[in-house]
């Protein structure tokens, strides 16, 4: 067991005392992302709904990076991964990465293509 | 007795013993199972993704979905979802404290912890059951076209949505819920709706204030409404009522809407009753002293990789169920 806690979040921008109290932080700080991303669901501001990026609206791409930004202080203060060895947590985080951006990538491309069918093509569906 | 082993050293690789990745057997196996489990949960979002990118233009809108809040009558759109997302990392956080008081062997605190939560856990599991029967139940009502298209309604005047109990008309027709007591002939029947197709079809011609609105979105991200002809020529291809969703069809939209909702919100939260299980165990060991007699709290530790492993699913079904 990794008794030692590294305690710096943001690169070092952020040091705690202990452990008890990095907790708290995190806590702090994934609330602050939750409220700013059901805030920005419920206003919908008009310019990140009516703007594009790889073809989806750029409010959908901040909610993905917010999510990812939480599930990163998730995995590294509450799963402790911060505190175990390189390796370990290499394993654990890229093994997932590469095969799910992979299978992002190949469904996505099929469905926008069967998209294309159903509105391009001679099949009927919306009756 | 030490002087009995021979074989392997400390120094020697293949000797056992070693720990090379710095975690002992138990954490590691939790650790594969996560990154199993993973994978899985990466399988059904991203199978969600697909059925929606394959229907993006006519997707049911969360926002419209999801409005309600126990206790409370009116649209208040993702607050309900917010607040489960809170419980949820709250107790992930209690989480932490109950293995970081394990590490410092203090067995009450642990105790305390442990059991807040599994309050926070329980809470959860209850809300989405609640989310359930909500969904389940459905609110306004629709029509099913021929092609297993959903036709909703709102008013002319103020653009809110309808429910079919706002404009159907009472028609005194015979209609009688086939239910297993009345005949031994019976085999299986369809539950009757609360309305009729002919009920609400009278209802939306003698009512000019009603418009369908389609599934289709437009531009401005909202659903598409038909002008009063249009919705007098699309109500001929209307031929079923639907209220509230079961896993053939649903109210809001999409069919596969309400499969993926009831399937990965389901998985999800079957793995958080498990957790709360599972957490209960280990609290009543921590109470009776297990681990404190094996001198470390490891499995405290294990138990709560589960649990934030469930929180951070959970973050991500938030973020494409509720939100994107």
């Amino acid at each position: 067991m990794a008794h030692e806690h590294k305690l710096e979040i943001f690169r070092g921008l952020l040091k705690f005392k202990s452990n008890t109290q990095k907790i708290w932080g995190v806590l702090t700080f994934l609330t602050l992302v939750t409220i700013v991303e059901v805030g920005l669901g419920i206003a919908k501001p008009e310019s990140l709904t009516h703007s594009y990026f790889l073809g989806m609206k750029v409010l959908n791409w901040i909610f993905i990076i917010l999510t990812l930004v939480k599930a990163y202080y998730i995995a590294w203060d509450f799963m402790h991964l911060r505190d175990e060895k390189s390796s370990l947590r290499r394993a654990i985080v890229w093994t997932p990465i590469f095969l799910v951006a992979y299978l992002i990538f190949i469904l996505l491309f099929e469905a926008d293509y069967i998209y294309h069918v159903y509105t391009d093509g001679f099949v009927k569906w919306n009756f | 007795m030490d002087s009995t082993v021979t074989t392997g050293t400390e120094e020697n690789v293949w000797g056992g013993g070693n720990q090379p990745l710095g975690a002992s057997y138990g954490k590691l196996m939790m650790w594969f199972f996560l990154v199993s489990d993973a994978l899985t949960f990466s399988g059904f979002l991203a199978a969600y993704g697909f059925s929606r990118f394959k229907f993006i233009e006519t997707w049911p809108i969360a926002d419209e979905v999801f409005t309600h809040v126990p206790f409370f009558h009116g649209n208040y759109p993702m607050y309900y979802v917010a607040f489960m997302t809170f419980i949820l990392i709250m107790s992930s956080v209690t989480m932490v404290l109950a293995v970081d008081a394990g590490h410092k062997l203090q067995k009450t605190k642990v105790i305390w912890y442990m059991f807040l939560t599994i309050i926070g856990g329980a809470i959860f599991v209850g809300s989405q059951a609640w989310e359930w029967a909500t969904f389940i139940k459905g609110d306004f009502g629709a029509l099913e076209t021929k092609g297993g298209r959903v036709l909703q309604f709102v008013s002319a005047d103020s653009g809110d949505r309808l429910a079919l109990r706002d404009f159907a008309e009472t028609l005194h027709e015979d209609r009688v819920d086939h239910e297993k007591k009345n005949g031994i002939w019976y085999y299986k029947g369809d539950a009757l709706p609360s309305y009729s197709l002919n009920e609400v079809v009278e209802g939306v011609k003698s009512n000019p204030n009603v418009l369908i609105r389609t599934e289709l979105i437009n531009e401005d991200g909202h659903k598409t409404v038909l002008t009063r002809d249009e919705t007098l020529k699309k109500l001929k291809d209307a031929t079923l009522v639907v209220e509230g969703a079961n896993l053939v069809r649903n109210e809001y939209g999409s069919r596969l809407f309400a499969d993926f909702f009831f399937f990965i919100t389901g998985f999800h939260g079957f793995h958080v009753f498990s957790g709360v299980v599972i957490n209960c165990i280990i609290f009543f060991n921590v109470i009776l002293g297990t681990y404190e007699r094996r001198g470390h709290y490891e499995m405290v530790e294990k138990v709560g990789l589960y649990w934030h492993f469930v929180d951070l699913v959970w973050v991500f079904v938030f973020t494409f169920f509720y939100l994107v």
